[in-house]
Order: C-alpha cells, then sequence, then structure tokens
C-alpha cells in the first residue's frame, strides 16, 4: 500500500502531500526509512547541485534497508528538497549525484572509523557501528554499553576527564594484572573510594556514598540484592531532591544522577540488573509531565520504585518459584552453585510440598556456598557440601543443577559467578540437566560469547590465604612472573543450558532475544 | 548533609590543673599552636566546612580577641558557651545542642592531637549503617620525666576493658575497672553470638565519636546521661545485646540499676530504624554475605543496634589530659612539625641572633627575641619571648610572653605564660606556673614553682 502511495509519480510538491496523506498508512519500516532520507538530505544541503536526476537506484549501504520505493521516485530540483525537509512525510528523491556523494561520505566514514580504531576510542566506534547498520535499529535508539579499556592510556584520559568534571575521583588500579585481562580494571579493597572524598560528603549523597561502599566491601553482593540497594538509595536521593529555580525536575534530576552512577560504577562496576533498572528510572523521570509539582513527581517516582521492585524482583520471585517446582520431583537430588538469592528462594519454597535434597558446590575465594548452605540448613533441607574440584566426583548423584544468573545475554549465553559454566559443562558430560533461574530484568542487550572481553577483577589479595602463621603469597608483588587473577563472572554457553525458567514462562536458551524485543515492545 | 561535627573544648583538664588554673584547657599552646588547633586541622583537612564549637565564655573570649591564641582555621566556627561550673558532662552538653543537630555527629574532644585516616572510622560507621564508631589507640607509655614528680610514680589510672570480635572491628563489651567490683561478668548472649572476643586493656580511648542521630534523640529524652564516654557508650555497647522488651531480664550489670526503671521506657525511644525498613531489609536478605559465620543466623545476629571501633595500629594519637601526656606531644609535635603544620619550624618574625646553637628540632614561635650565644635543643619555646645572651634551654616547653634573663640553665621544665626567669637560674625538670617570677641564681630541681593563689584551689 505504501508503494502505490508512493510511486504516484509524486514530483515536488505533490509527491509530498501525497505521501503526506499516505503518511499515516506507511508501516513503521517505510516512517524509518524516510527518517533516515531527511537525514541524509540534510546532510547534502550544501553539496546539492542543479540536476534533477531520475537514476538513484544507487543507495548507499549506510542505508542499509533497501528503499526500492524511492528509487521509483522522480527528483525534482535538488533546491526544493531541502525546503521540504521539514516535511514530515516521504520526500522525494534528491539530485542523482548524490548517490556519489553518498559514497564519499562513506568513504569518509571508513577512514574515519579506521582511524578511530586505531586511536581506540570505544565509544566513536560503537557509534560508527550504530550508523553504518541503522536498519537494526528499534523503534528506540539504543546505546551500546562502553567499553572498558584501561590499557588505552587515551580511554583513561577521557575517562579522568569525565570523573573530573562530575567531581568524582578517580580509583587508581591495584597491582600487576594478567595480560589477557589488562583491559579491566582491578582494584583494592584497601584502598576505598571514599579515601578520596571529603568527609562529609557534599558533592554525592550520603546514601550513594554508603552504597558504594557496602559495594566495594562486598556487604552488598549478588544480583538482586543490589539493584535492591540501589533503588533503594535513588528513593532518599528522590526524596532529598529539591529543584533548583530554573530548572525542570525531568532533566535535572536525571543529570543529578550521572555523578552518583559514575562514583558507584567506580567503586565496583555496575551489574547488568542495576543497568536496567537505572534505564527504568531515567525513562521514568524523563517522562514526567511539567505540569507536575514537585512533591507529585517525586511521590510519583517513589511508586514507580516500589513497583519496579514489586513486580520484577518479589513477583518474579513468586513466579519462577512457582515454575520450578513442577521441575522437582519427589527423591531428586538437586545441585546448586554458590548463593544465588533467587535458586535459594525457589529451593525453600519447594521443600514444602516436595521431598529433596540438596548438594551445594562452593569455590574460593568467595566461599559464598556457606551463606547457602547455611540458608538451606536453617529451612530444614539435608544438604551436602563439596568444593568445586569434586564436582565429577559427586554428579553421578545428581538429579537436576539449578543455577542462577547475573544476567543473560541476548545470545543466549548465561553469565554468572565464575564456575558455573564448568559446573555446566560437567553437568552436559554426564548428562544431567542444568536449568538456569533469572528474572527478565536481567536480559541483557548485550553479546559475549568468551569471558575475557568484558569481565570484573576482584581484590587480587582474596586470594591470598595464611595457613598456620604461614602466608605463602604475601609478597606477590615483588615477583615479577607472578600475577593472581580474581575473576568474578564467566558465560555459560547455550548448549550447556537446557532450560530457562523466568518469570514469564520456561523458555529455551535462544530465546532470549524474543523475550528482550517482546520486553522492548511493551515499554 | 552526611555528618556534623562537634568539637567539645569546655573541659577543665582537671588532671592538670598546674598547667589550667590560668589557661584554660584548649588553649594550651602545643608546639606554639593552641591544643584546639589540632582537632579543627584534621576536620579541616579532611573536608569539614563548618564546626560547632562548645566552649566556655572564657575560651570564646580568648579566642576571638587574643591573636596569638586565635586558632586559625577556615571553617565556620559556631560557638555555643556553657556555664563553667563543670556539672555539664558531654552528653549533657550534646543535649544542650540538641535542636542545632539534624543530621549524624562526630564529637572531637579538643585535647585530640592525631593523624588518623578519619575515613577509616567514618567508612565503619558508614557501611555497617552503625550506631557509632569510635577510635583508639594502643596506649603510648611515657617516657619523660615530669616536672614534680617525686619517684617515678606508675600511674595507677583506671583500667579500660575493651571486647572486640575477631575482626577488630565490632565493639562487643566496654567497661572501666572502677565498675567492675567483683570481676569481668560478661552475657552469656555475647558468647553465644560471638564466641570469639579479644579483650584488650592497653588502648587509650581518643575521644572522637560518632553517633547516629537517633542517639541524640535519645538523649535529650533521657536527662540521666551526662558523661558520652563514662555512660553513654557502655550502654550503647551493652544495647545492642539486650533482649527485646518482651524479656527485660538484665541481672548481671550493677550499674544498669539507675538505668533499669528507664529501660523500660527508653528500649523503645532507641530504636534504629529507617524509612524503607522494609526495602533495606529485602536487600540485606538477598545479599549473599554474613559478617560471621558458624551459626544460623542471619548477618549481624539480626541486630540493628551495632557499634564500631577502629583501632590503630600505627600513627598519632594522643589525648592532652595530663602533664605528662602535655609534655610528651610537645616533644613529638616539636620533632615532626611538617606532618601536622606546614609553617617552618622557625617562625619568620622570630629575630635569632647567628651565633645563637638552635637544633632543628625546635620550635620558636613569632616575634621571639633570642640573642647570642644561647643554646636551644628540642624545645619549643612561644610567641613573643625574651631568650638572653648564654642561655641553655634543653628540652623545655617556655610558653608566650616568657623572659629568661642570661645564664639561665632550664632543662627539661615547663614555663608557662608570662614568666620571668631571673639571670643565672638554674631549673631542671620544674614547672614554672604562669606569671610567676624566679629569682637570680635560684636552683630548683623537680619542683612545681606556682602562685600560692593557685595552691587554695583544690
Amino acid at each position: 500500500m505504501a508503494d502505490s502511495g508512493v510511486t504516484d509519480g509524486a514530483v515536488g510538491k505533490d509527491g509530498i502531500q501525497q505521501a503526506k496523506i499516505e503518511g499515516k498508512e506507511l508501516t513503521k519500516e517505510e516512517k524509518q526509512r524516510l527518517r533516515k532520507e531527511k537525514k541524509q538530505q540534510k546532510k547534502n544541503k550544501e553539496k546539492n547541485d542543479e540536476n534533477a536526476s531520475k537514476e538513484s537506484e544507487e543507495k548507499p549501504v549506510s542505508a542499509a534497508a533497501p528503499t526500492p520505493t524511492q528509487s521509483s521516485q522522480k527528483a525534482p530540483s535538488a533546491v526544493p528538497a531541502p525546503a521540504s525537509l521539514p516535511v514530515p512525510a516521504s520526500e522525494p528523491q534528491p539530485a542523482k549525484s548524490k548517490a556519489d556523494m553518498k559514497a564519499e561520505r562513506r568513504a569518509r566514514q571508513e577512514s574515519e572509523r579506521a582511524s578511530k580504531k586505531k586511536g581506540g576510542a570505544g565509544q566513536p566506534a560503537a557509534t560508527g557501528k550504530a550508523k553504518v547498520a541503522p536498519s537494526e535499529l528499534q523503534p528506540v535508539v539504543k546505546r551500546l554499553p562502553e567499553h572498558v579499556q584501561v590499557d588505552n592510556p587515551e580511554v583513561l584520559k577521557k575517562l579522568a576527564k569525565k570523573l573530573e568534571k562530575q567531581q568524582i575521583p578517580l580509583r587508581l588500579d591495584y597491582g600487576h594484572k594478567v595480560s589477557l585481562f589488562s583491559h579491566l580494571h582491578q582494584y583494592s579493597r584497601r584502598a576505598p573510594l571514599t579515601q578520596q572524598i571529603g568527609i562529609p560528603s557534599t558533592v554525592i549523597h550520603p546514601a550513594i556514598v554508603r552504597l558504594g561502599l557496602q559495594y566495594s566491601q562486598g556487604i552488598v553482593a549478588g544480583s538482586n540484592a543490589r539493584s535492591v540497594a540501589l533503588l533503594h538509595a535513588f528513593k532518599q536521593v528522590i526524596r532529598d531532591y529539591t529543584t533548583p529555580p530554573n530548572e525542570e525536575l525531568s532533566r535535572d534530576l536525571v543529570n543529578k544522577l550521572k555523578p552518583y552512577i559514575s562514583f558507584l560504577n567506580q567503586c565496583r562496576p555496575l551489574s547488568a540488573s542495576m543497568g536496567n533498572a537505572i534505564k527504568y528510572i531515567k525513562k521514568e523521570i524523563s517522562n514526567i509531565p511539567s505540569q507536575y509539582r514537585e512533591e507529585e513527581a517525586k511521590s510519583k517516582l517513589l511508586s514507580c520504585i516500589e513497583r519496579y521492585i514489586d513486580e520484577n524482583i518479589i513477583l518474579a520471585a513468586k513466579a519462577i518459584a512457582k515454575s520450578s517446582i513442577e521441575k522437582i520431583s519427589d527423591g531428586d537430588v538437586i545441585l546448586v552453585y554458590g548463593c544465588s538469592s533467587l535458586v535459594n528462594h525457589i529451593l525453600c519454597e519447594a521443600f514444602e510440598k516436595k521431598k529433596f535434597r540438596v548438594i551445594v558446590v562452593d569455590s574460593r575465594p568467595r566461599l559464598e556456598g556457606r551463606e547457602a548452605l547455611r540458608r538451606l540448613v536453617q529451612r530444614g533441607i539435608s544438604c551436602t557440601y563439596v568444593l568445586i574440584s569434586a564436582v565429577s566426583y559427586i554428579l553421578p548423584e545428581v538429579s537436576k543443577v539449578f543455577l542462577g544468573a547475573h544476567a543473560l545475554l541476548a545470545n543466549g549465553y548465561v553469565m554468572s559467578r565464575v564456575g558455573t559454566s564448568q559446573i555446566a559443562l560437567v553437568a552436559k558430560a554426564f548428562n544431567v540437566p542444568v536449568l538456569v533461574c533469572c528474572e527478565t530484568y536481567k536480559f541483557c542487550e548485550r553479546v559475549q560469547t568468551d569471558s575475557f572481553v568484558s569481565n570484573e577483577l576482584d581484590d587480587p589479595d582474596d586470594l591470598i590465604v595464611t595457613r598456620k602463621g604461614r602466608t605463602q603469597l604475601e609478597h606477590w608483588q615483588e615477583v615479577p612472573s607472578l600475577g593472581l587473577l580474581n575473576l568474578v563472572y564467566d558465560v555459560t554457553p547455550p548448549d550447556f543450558v537446557d532450560l530457562v525458567i523466568t518469570d514469564l514462562g520456561m523458555i529455551p536458551c535462544t530465546s532470549v532475544p524474543v523475550v528482550l524485543r517482546v520486553k522492548n515492545v511493551d515499554q | 548533609m552526611e555528618l556534623q561535627a562537634v568539637l567539645m573544648a569546655a573541659g577543665g583538664g582537671s588532671r592538670m590543673t598546674d598547667l589550667t588554673y590560668n589557661t584554660p584547657k584548649p588553649m594550651l599552646p602545643v608546639g606554639n599552636k593552641p591544643l584546639m588547633w589540632y582537632p579543627l586541622n584534621l576536620l579541616e583537612r579532611v573536608g569539614f566546612e563548618e564546626v560547632i564549637v562548645i566552649t566556655t565564655k572564657e575560651v570564646q573570649k580568648m579566642m576571638s580577641t587574643d591573636p596569638k591564641m586565635k586558632p586559625d582555621v577556615k571553617m565556620k566556627l559556631d560557638v555555643v558557651c556553657i556555664q563553667e561550673d563543670g556539672d555539664m558532662g558531654t552528653a549533657d552538653a550534646l543535649r544542650h545542642i540538641h535542636s542545632k543537630i539534624k543530621t549524624d555527629v562526630l564529637v572531637v574532644s579538643c585535647d585530640l592531637i592525631t593523624d588518623v585516616a578519619l575515613h577509616e572510622v567514618v567508612d565503619l560507621f558508614r557501611a555497617h549503617n552503625a550506631t557509632l564508631a569510635m577510635l583508639m589507640r594502643k596506649a603510648h607509655e611515657f617516657t619523660e620525666t615530669i616536672p614534680g614528680q617525686k619517684g617515678k610514680k606508675k600511674t595507677a589510672e583506671q583500667r579500660d576493658f575493651v571486647g572486640v570480635d575477631e575482626s577488630g572491628e565490632r565493639l562487643l563489651f566496654m567497661a572501666n575497672e572502677a565498675d567492675l567490683e567483683d570481676g569481668l561478668s560478661i552475657r552469656k548472649s555475647i558468647m553465644r553470638k560471638h564466641p570469639r572476643m579479644h579483650i584488650k586493656t592497653g588502648l587509650v580511648d581518643a575521644h572522637l565519636y560518632c553517633l547516629k542521630k537517633e542517639v541524640l534523640d535519645f538523649l535529650a529524652d533521657n536527662k540521666s546521661i551526662s558523661s558520652i564516654r563514662g555512660e553513654l557508650v557502655p550502654y550503647l555497647v551493652r544495647k545492642q545485646f539486650s533482649k527485646t522488651i518482651n524479656c527485660p531480664n538484665i541481672k548481671d550489670d550493677a550499674d544498669d540499676q539507675n538505668l533499669k526503671t528507664k529501660d523500660g521506657s527508653t528500649n523503645q525511644e532507641l530504636l534504629i530504624s529507617s524509612r524503607d525498613e522494609p526495602l533495606l531489609q529485602l536487600a540485606q536478605e538477598r545479599s549473599c554475605w554474613n559478617d560471621h559465620r558458624g551459626d544460623m543466623s542471619v548477618a549481624y545476629h539480626g541486630g540493628k543496634l551495632r557499634c564500631y571501633v577502629h583501632i590503630m595500629d600505627e600513627g598519632l594519637c594522643y589525648r592532652v589530659n595530663t602533664l605528662a601526656a602535655y609534655i610528651d606531644t610537645n616533644r613529638l609535635v616539636s620533632l615532626t612539625p611538617p606532618k601536622l603544620f606546614e609553617e617552618p619550624a622557625v617562625h619568620s618574625t622570630a629575630v635569632i641572633s647567628e651565633r645563637c646553637q638552635m637544633g632543628s628540632d625546635s620550635i620558636i614561635g613569632a616575634m621571639c627575641q633570642v640573642a647570642d650565644k644561647t643554646s636551644i635543643k628540642r624545645s619549643t619555646i612561644g610567641n613573643s619571648t625574651t631568650v638572653k645572651e648564654r642561655v641553655k634551654v634543653t628540652n623545655s616547653i617556655i610558653m608566650h610572653g616568657v623572659t629568661i634573663e642570661e645564664g639561665c640553665n632550664i632543662q627539661g621544665s615547663v614555663i608557662c605564660s608570662n614568666a620571668v626567669i631571673g639571670r643565672g637560674a638554674d631549673l631542671k625538670h620544674c614547672l614554672v606556673g604562669n606569671g610567676q617570677r624566679i629569682e637570680p641564681e635560684a636552683e630548683r630541681t623537680n619542683e612545681v614553682i606556682v602562685g600560692t593563689d593557685q595552691l587554695m584551689e583544690i
């Protein structure tokens, strides 16, 4: 239908008006293409020449979506074409030599991209990539996450400048890093960021300082806990916030939150769940209509936060628990790894209805399994405790494996505590079903196939242990060929995961992008 | 705002009356700066912009009028005066300024000289959402001979028993020897929750406390508590483990008797809670962290009231409340001047003749006049002091406005302000009070020379 409307020999203004009439019938893709064209036309404004060419089949690759309809449009003189730019409907194709100009521009973009890649600035390259493939543009433009590149001094300088502008101190890296992970930050727990900010903190809200400290010391650990604590702190920030004169709450509050988020990022890199929560908050804040008074707006935001937590964490946990109970049968031996709040919740709920026993697998240096063990035993579940080195010994007894996730990536990979992929691999080798439990708010649009590119390095001194008064690794920094690596996360490929239990239902690992798309459309 | 600083500068200096009968304790010169400059400097360095100073009218007058006594800090000082009779304890003073306090407080005593990294104490307060966080340090041995002391007297000061948990941060038990009549009794509930406890006795309390706002509200309602160190801190430490209102059976602690009647009503009042309590609980539940292991309880054993202490291993931390401490700190400050203040050891306006032998570990104040052939070693000379020829000053503290005539020999002594030492006097380990005159050719050893009016002031 769109074709017919546009190919009506639209020339100049007639074409525009007709297209405008038909504009309502254009599909989303058409609208996108037209918007793209408008952008390109704006770029070509200076280079307009008088040739009104009819052939405009040569569309540049940059507008990768093929636009057969536009090629059939007659291009009037280029001069009225820019004049028609403000018209929100489709516009006719401009001069033919536009194609040449587009080619030139493409070439220029490529060269810029190449030079930028050498410089190594991640962000422009990412945006360059975004420009290259706008056909993948969803209705909401997504920004790709910043790539951490600690071994690149230019990126570091940019980061330092940005932090200085926000008046947040830069946290320095500590210790010798293993070369494969030298692009990641490595901080020491004994040098907290609060050393460099004044007491009392005036730039950063005290609730955020407290939160950052709790993150860096590991008092609040675990994906759900971190998100809940973050939202709690944001509630306090919103309560204490007053709009300065001549400012709008919807814009100013978002700007106020940015330095806090940088501060928290410096204390400990943000998790995927936290990132999604922050996105949600920012969206809610920007969507506050300007006629709201301050108290109304604040109470609305506070209730939004409450609702977010209720829906995505509390109710989701209930729903997941209900679905998982169906998957647990009497007499099962369930293996869990580390301390996942969701898996613990599921098992505690399921224990009321079914009879099973649990094997808790734990690993150094965090030894989180001890906490999981405590919670399960307190509930009355009979548990066995092993270290991860014994997992292949214990696996023949196991009937199911329940794993928690830190995030689910868009290509179906599961990002979780380091050691999870090992457990999933061994379980696969023994043909034991692996079930991952994850709420949908932890789904992430990132794509990762290995654990190297994006990870977190914890304090290497955690690996040092003192037994019988002797600390062997005490002077590890003096040995030049020795590096201590304390990874936090790893990714598990979807082939090892049999089922993902989410609050939307039980889905295979590969359906994650579907869920993401559905969620985005909802928003 | 996160923290408000309160400086307690109304203390009388009851343990060093020889020095303080004329000069109030906050104004005693240490390294030529008034004593209260040191905690104020600490607060300023850390980033405070405002301090509430609780002091007496006399000190306030001295601060504003006397230029050499003025503590020059850039912060805004909000001076609150209280009566001088000395019946007002530190907690009473806090109650007095309760209306000014809008957030958590950091209480510092004026006689604290330290270079602690304050963020260590405040981080404990922040991270664990503590009710009380304090600072302590292993006590130093005072080595210098104290003037006026006959023989080596081992000060039988009352010891403090401080119990901390394994990590060395959580405060489990605090009692003074005076309060323990028969022996140290520890509640079973503490032992059940923290089976390993380290009890330390050689610690000096720096009198630096971070208190939550709820504690101040509690103080405002409970007028029976008058001293922070003596009553409030032990009460809070005990309250960490007290049972709830349902079973108020407290049999062990004898000194709980007077508070017991109030306990029924105060139990409800010291409720440490915050808004969005359920959210905080949820975050704590979902977090996979516990502060202890080995038993079945949740983090912090579910207790809301928590007291933490930071025990310094190294670094300076002195409380100048006795004569020995005063002398020692003066010595230390003269040895390490760059640490605590940026001014050079010798003030620019001092007139020092070339033939004077001065060690690098001495401090000379402003507008001094030091004549020829003098020797000054390991000493502190105050402002506007005149030192005539052939004087030997070793290991001494000379305060402001003193005149030392020719040929004197002063060793290990403390000469207070405006004193005059006649020519040829020989003083060893003496304390010369304010405005005193030592006659020429006097030879005094190990004496406290003060005015007769002071002797009456017991």
